[in-house]
Formats: structure tokens, sequence, C-alpha cells
């Protein structure tokens, strides 16, 4: 997985983002094992801290859980993998609908825009 | 958590310049700090302090409770600006040099990681590259099992893959139980591996906060508040 930090916002949210984003693209799988807090640390050159903040934040949210003795896990609840997809993609759409309305274009403009984009790309 | 290092009121004067003023630090274990500030601010000084090269014109300083002596040097790890090590030497006699020097010095692990770099330790210093060669240096550092790390410019004059390698080397060798101060003005190629930041003013301490604490109050990155603090 490519880690892309950028530098306004608190390193362990753009952690989390992405491991969230991970999740729900299936580069990590329910039940799939991670690596250590250490070994993700140096993949994304952040400090160890940081990274374990990310993961505490995670195991708060149910999406990554610790077994004592084996290490951390992608959750294998499907339902809650459903509704952070459907929460991440909510987030996506808005953020970008809130700067159409910045712009100035409306919503049927907007879908206008996409399907004539979405078309241009299949070709 | 525990201290490691305490200042208090921590004043080096060199005749009537005053290099550091009435500095009150305190850094525990466990975190990586980033101690930022212009060219001329205090930084080096700061850390030849901790490392019994100077002596305070006033205050204390501290380290797990000894003053800089014989006990600190133990447990400080640190590398400085400028190489010290002869160029005559080979990188295996640097490595012998730290054995000899430092109880704490794990020579496996320091010929663990020149392996890696594919780096034949029968060559002399001379012949390294200036990047090679702070490499090196690094990691004879990096492979004491120290409690506090002292890095002063580690990533000066090195190329961005390079300077990958350091941090990683960095996060890789440090433990929950040593903090490791790292001094640069560098700061946007570091700010993402640093837990906590100092900014030194002209010799006044004019910050001292975790780095997701300055992101999420201030919705910047330390890169560009310290060139709002250090604006000219």
């Amino acid at each position: 997985m490519q880690w892309e930090l950028n530098t306004d916002k608190p390193v362990y949210l753009q952690l989390v983002e992405q491991i969230q984003a991970g999740i729900i693209s299936g580069i990590y799988k329910p039940g799939d094992k991670l690596p250590s807090v250490r070994d993700l640390a140096i993949k994304a050159t952040v400090s160890p801290n940081t990274m374990q903040r990310a993961m505490t934040e995670l195991e708060r949210d149910g999406l990554v859980y610790a077994n004592r003795t084996s290490g951390r896990f992608i959750t294998s609840d499907e339902e809650l993998i459903g509704k952070l997809r459907k929460q991440y993609i909510t987030q996506v759409i808005q953020e970008f609908l809130d700067k159409m309305d910045l712009l100035g274009v409306n919503l049927e403009e907007t879908i206008s825009y996409i399907n004539m984009i979405s078309d241009n790309n299949k070709k | 958590m525990s201290v490691i290092l305490e200042c208090r009121s921590l004043t080096k004067k060199y005749g009537s310049t005053t290099a550091l003023s009435d500095l009150n630090l305190s850094l525990e274990r466990g975190r990586i700090v980033g101690l930022l500030g212009p060219n001329g601010s205090g930084k080096t000084t700061l850390i030849k302090l901790i490392n019994g090269l100077l002596v305070p014109s006033s205050g204390t300083i501290k380290i797990n409770g000894f003053e800089p002596g014989v006990e600190s040097k133990k447990i400080v790890s640190y590398l400085p600006e400028k190489t010290y090590l002869p160029d005559w030497m080979k990188v295996s006699d640097a490595i012998n040099f730290f054995k000899d020097f430092f109880a704490d010095f794990d020579e496996k692990k320091a010929y663990e990681m020149l392996d890696h770099l594919h780096l034949d330790s029968s060559k002399r210093l001379k012949a390294l590259s200036k990047g090679t060669k702070e490499k090196v240096q690094l990691i004879l550092v990096m492979s004491r099992k120290a409690d506090l790390y002292c890095l002063d410019e580690p990533i000066g004059g090195v190329d961005p893959a390079a300077r990958d390698y350091i941090l990683n080397t960095i996060i890789t060798n440090y433990n929950e139980n040593a903090c490791v101060i790292i001094s640069t003005h560098l700061i946007a190629d570091i700010e993402n591996v640093l837990d906590e930041v100092i900014f030194i003013k002209e010799g006044y301490l004019q910050l001292h906060a975790s780095v997701d604490e300055i992101r999420e109050k201030e919705g910047k990155s330390i890169d560009s508040l310290f060139r709002e603090v250090f604006r000219c």
C-alpha cells in the first residue's frame, strides 16, 4: 500500500483514512493480519507513536482488533465494512458537491458533467 | 512516561553574545522530537550542552538525573554536525572504535545495517561519498542502545533517497524507552516523523508542542508555522 501524506492535517487522521480506504478497496481483506506498528510506521515514514494512535482509533471504531498474542487483524464484520464504505463514499461526494456549490455549479449541471466525463473515459 | 532530559533556566553565553537564554525544557522517553530553528538560533549549542561539550553559563541540565559527564555519556548517543572520525579509518576500524568506547554498542546490528547497504567494511572512510559517510555515521550512532539520541542535522546535504534511508534507520532502531532529538531546518522533509517539535528563536524557547496538536489547532503544517514564526 502506498502512503500519501499531506502536511496540514494531523498525521494520525490521515493514516486512519488511508487504512479505511485500504479496507474499502480490498487491499486489506476482512480477517487479514496487519503488519506490526513499527513495520507500518517504517513503510509510511511516520513515528511509531503516530501509527499506534491511528491503530487505537481504528480499534475504537471496531475496524481493527488486537489479539494479545498474535497481532492485529482487520475486522471480519462485513456489515461494519459495508457501513464504512457507505460513510466514506458519502463523505467524498459531499466534499465534491460542496466544492461545486462554491463554484456556483448547480446539481443538474454537475450531473451532466459527470455523465459527459464518464462517457469520455469509456472511449 | 519518565523524563529523560530536563533543562532549568539553562543559559549559555559566548562573551557578550547569549546563545541560549533561560531555557526550560523537559523531554520524555519514547518520543521523536524535532529541534527546529533558523541558523544561529541555538540548536547546536543546546545539543553540545547535553553532550557536555559546552558548560552552561547558568542553569542546570540533567539527563536521566545526571549532569553531563561520564554517567550521562553512557546513555546519550550523539551524531555531531561534522564528522570526527579520521579519514584513514576503515569502516571496520570505526566500528571497533565504537565497540571500545560504548558498552551499549551492538556490533552485530551495525554490520547488518552495513550489509543491507552493500557496504564493504574494509573500505576507508576517505573513499566514501559524502552521503555514504553520513549513513555510516548514523549507523554507528543508532547501533547503540542509548536512552537519548542527539542527531545534529542528520539529513543536511543528502539526496531524497538517502534522506528516506536515514529517517527509516531512525524509526527502525529507536526503542520505546529512548528519546530521539533531531535538529534540522529542513522541516518539511521530516515533520511526519516527529511526535513533538521545539522551536528556538534567538536563544529563546518559542514553542514546544506535539505535531498533531499543532496541525489540529492551527490547521497548517509545521513547515508553514515555522515560516510564520521565523519570517525575516
